[in-house]
């Protein structure tokens, strides 16, 4: 399975607005905090979790999904959500606490919930899976078109709900996809010190279920795999397993100084940023002219601006709003 | 205090904390510590900062993100000699391994009909009020003191910081070790600079089970435990400005709840406020009432008074998270609502 040409335009777009939405958001995050570091502080507060690195996995695998299949992300949502077709505007006032955002500025950056294209998360590790099979059941249920993806960090897969929900998928037979994005560290601690196995896909062989190992952070090998599990969930084959190398090119979450993290690895994240080789791939093999470059990226980061803009326009909710919403 | 030395060594909540456990571990091997990101790094709050360092890796565990397995685990290893203590990164997460916690922590002792000693440290951090939302700023303290068979311990300045630690660490049952984020004392989650005091660097003890009366006064007893102490002092301050004497409780244990020390205060008083960060409903601020109810109803001249968090999840709006929580203005509103 090869992506044409315009899918990987859609997938290299994806990942500029995301990567441009976040640069947007680490500069505006940073106002107020500095020279003293008060997360509480700013036009932003609150825990941030940058994909910055990683859009590979979510648009290799969201360039394969509908608007009515469903979506369970992790604490590090945004560039799965920018893939997922999530509104940015609203998501992005969300994430500055605003009364026009998603959720009126309940949630925040790690509960974004956009029920129009069914993206939803969870800042609890381990808890995109449950409500995915959930979603894979239903649809099974009602007889409705539809898959589930549930992304997951490599830290997640030593959480009970992985396994218990990786047999029950399996044991269901349910059209759900468990995406792991490995980037090799949960907060400081490295995968090689908190997981048994070397890659995480050998461990759908103990659910009976395909796994896949995807290396190199490369959104056309992602494409071609995710493509291949979607299909055969669509196919009511069941689930499979893919584990995803990616990259965290920021710390865990701003305000880290990653001092746990070897030099080494650090001063390389520059050079294997996956949409610098995305734009040379495009442009040695699919003759991506710097025209047509300039015009993707003219319009990913006018999307961005445009939902920086509409945030920072948007009033604030009122305190008493906060009584709301809490049943429907 | 029981400790007096010449010498001011003032120190956070984080660095008490870090001392008292390091001073256990010097002295008793059977003492050990696991938990997310405990080791090089220290702890995500700072408070086991320098131990990975000292007693190395074999002593000091990170843990893979396996709160089920690990709390389990020191359930297991307490039963069989050691004295681990664990941490629950933020007590948010108590979901994901709630029963190691209240189904066997809290009653193996029980069920071998008091063979069975466990004792588990287990820390975790509670509080909100820097916009983290819902899933990582609550306070759960009745969830866990409802629970019978956990001590609940939860210190609002440095010097009960270590000296509850020391305690928890010596105790032969599990003992939930709860501590606010914004009194930790790490910059980047704010600082309330009065849970920063002097810390003896000698290992002293303060009692679990023991409230301290933090500020004396004749006209309204205010009860608080963690961040809730501090917005007390701050109200107590604004209301000698306007002539009230207030008396400042800080409940330090929420199991064993001292109690008596509630009601003398009132008995005092004749007025009761109590504060808490924790959801309202079904909370501390409604045991503490009916304790003092239950106990004497007539030595009360008005309704008491909570001022606890609203029944909601925590929003993460700064605007919203800053209306529900409690602050010093609810306080002295609350005062003034009761002599009205
Ligand atoms: C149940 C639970 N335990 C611990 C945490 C704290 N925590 C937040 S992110 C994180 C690391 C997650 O690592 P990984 O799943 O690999 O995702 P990454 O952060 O690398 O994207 C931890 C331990 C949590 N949110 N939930």
């Amino acid at each position: 399975m090869t992506p044409t040409r315009e899918q990987k335009i859609w997938m290299y777009e994806h990942m500029l607005v995301s990567r441009y939405l976040e640069e947007m958001i680490e500069e505006i995050y940073m106002e107020g905090k500095t020279p003293a570091f008060n997360m509480a502080a700013g036009p932003i507060p609150g825990e941030m979790h940058l994909s910055k690195g990683q859009e590979p996995c979510a648009v290799g695998v969201c360039v394969h999904l509908k608007p009515f299949d469903v979506v369970t992300a992790t604490h590090r949502p945004h560039h799965i959500a920018v893939a997922k077709g999530v509104d940015l505007n609203k998501m992005t006032a969300e994430i500055f606490g605003k009364a026009t955002g998603l959720s009126g500025g309940r949630g925040g950056h790690m509960h974004i919930f956009d029920p129009d294209v069914n993206f939803s998360c969870s800042g609890i590790i381990g808890q995109s899976v449950g409500p995915a099979v959930g979603a894979a059941l239903s649809r099974k249920l009602q007889k409705k078109e539809g898959v589930a993806v549930a992304f997951l960090g490599e830290g997640a897969v030593n959480q009970g709900a992985f396994h218990e929900g990786l047999n029950l998928a399996a044991v269901w037979k349910l059209p759900v996809i468990f995406v792991i994005e490995d980037n090799g560290w949960g907060i400081s601690v490295p995968k090689t010190a908190s997981t048994a196995v070397e890659h995480n896909d050998i461990r759908a062989q103990a659910y009976g279920i395909p796994g896949h190992y995807v290396p190199g952070n490369n959104p056309l090998e992602i494409f071609r795999v995710a493509g291949e599990a979607i299909a055969r969930a669509r196919r009511g084959e069941g689930p499979s397993l893919i584990e995803i190398e990616t990259l965290r090119m920021a710390g865990h979450f701003m305000g880290d100084a990653e001092q746990y993290r070897p030099k080494e690895e650090l001063a390389m994240l520059k050079a294997r940023d996956p949409i610098v080789a995305m734009r040379t791939y495009l442009m040695t093999v699919d003759k991506m002219s710097e025209a047509e470059d300039q015009e993707i990226v003219t319009r990913a980061r006018k999307r961005a601006e445009a939902a920086i803009a509409f945030a920072k326009e948007s009033p604030y909710p009122r305190g008493e709003e906060a009584l709301e919403k809490v049943f429907v | 205090m029981t400790t007096v030395t010449s010498n001011v060594r003032k120190q956070t909540i984080a660095r008490a904390m870090a001392e008292a456990i390091a001073q256990e571990m010097r002295t008793d091997p059977r003492v050990f510590v696991m938990g997310e990101d405990i080791g090089q790094l220290g702890g995500v709050f700072g408070n086991t900062r320098g131990l990975f360092e000292e007693f190395g890796p074999e002593r000091v565990r990170d843990t893979p993100i396996s709160e089920t397995a690990f709390i389990g685990a020191a359930v297991g290893a307490a039963a069989d000699g050691m004295r681990p203590v664990v941490e629950l990164m933020f007590v948010d997460f108590f979901g994901v391994c709630m029963d190691a916690i209240y189904n066997l922590m809290a009653k193996n002792t029980y069920f071998s009909g008091g063979k069975l000693s466990i004792p588990v440290v287990l820390m975790t951090a509670t509080g909100g009020g820097y916009s983290d939302a819902g899933q990582h700023s609550q306070c759960l303290h009745a969830t866990f003191a409802h629970l019978p068979g956990m001590k609940v311990v939860a210190p609002s300045n440095a010097y009960d910081a270590k000296g509850l630690m020391i305690s928890a660490i010596r105790d032969d049952n599990p003992v939930i070790y709860l501590f606010h984020k914004a009194l930790q004392g790490m910059g980047w989650l704010g600082t309330e600079p009065a849970s920063i005091v002097h810390v003896p660097e000698e290992a002293y003890t303060v009692p679990i089970g023991k409230a301290a009366t933090v500020r004396e006064g004749r006209d309204v007893t205010i009860v608080g435990i963690t961040s809730g102490v501090h917005h007390a002092l701050k109200a107590a301050e604004q209301l000698e400005q306007k002539g009230v004497s207030a008396e400042v409780i800080d409940l330090r244990s929420l199991v064993p709840l001292d109690r008596e020390h509630v009601i003398n205060s009132v008995r005092k008083t004749g007025r009761l406020i109590v504060v808490d960060e924790d959801y309202q409903s079904y909370g501390v601020t409604g045991e503490i009432i009916a304790s003092v109810v239950e106990a004497d109803i007539s030595m009360l001249k008005s309704p008491p008074k909570r001022v606890a968090y609203p029944d909601i999840p925590i929003p993460f709006s700064r605007p919203m998270e800053q209306w529900a929580l409690p602050n010093p203005a609810k306080i002295v509103a609350a005062y003034e609502s009761m002599v009205k």
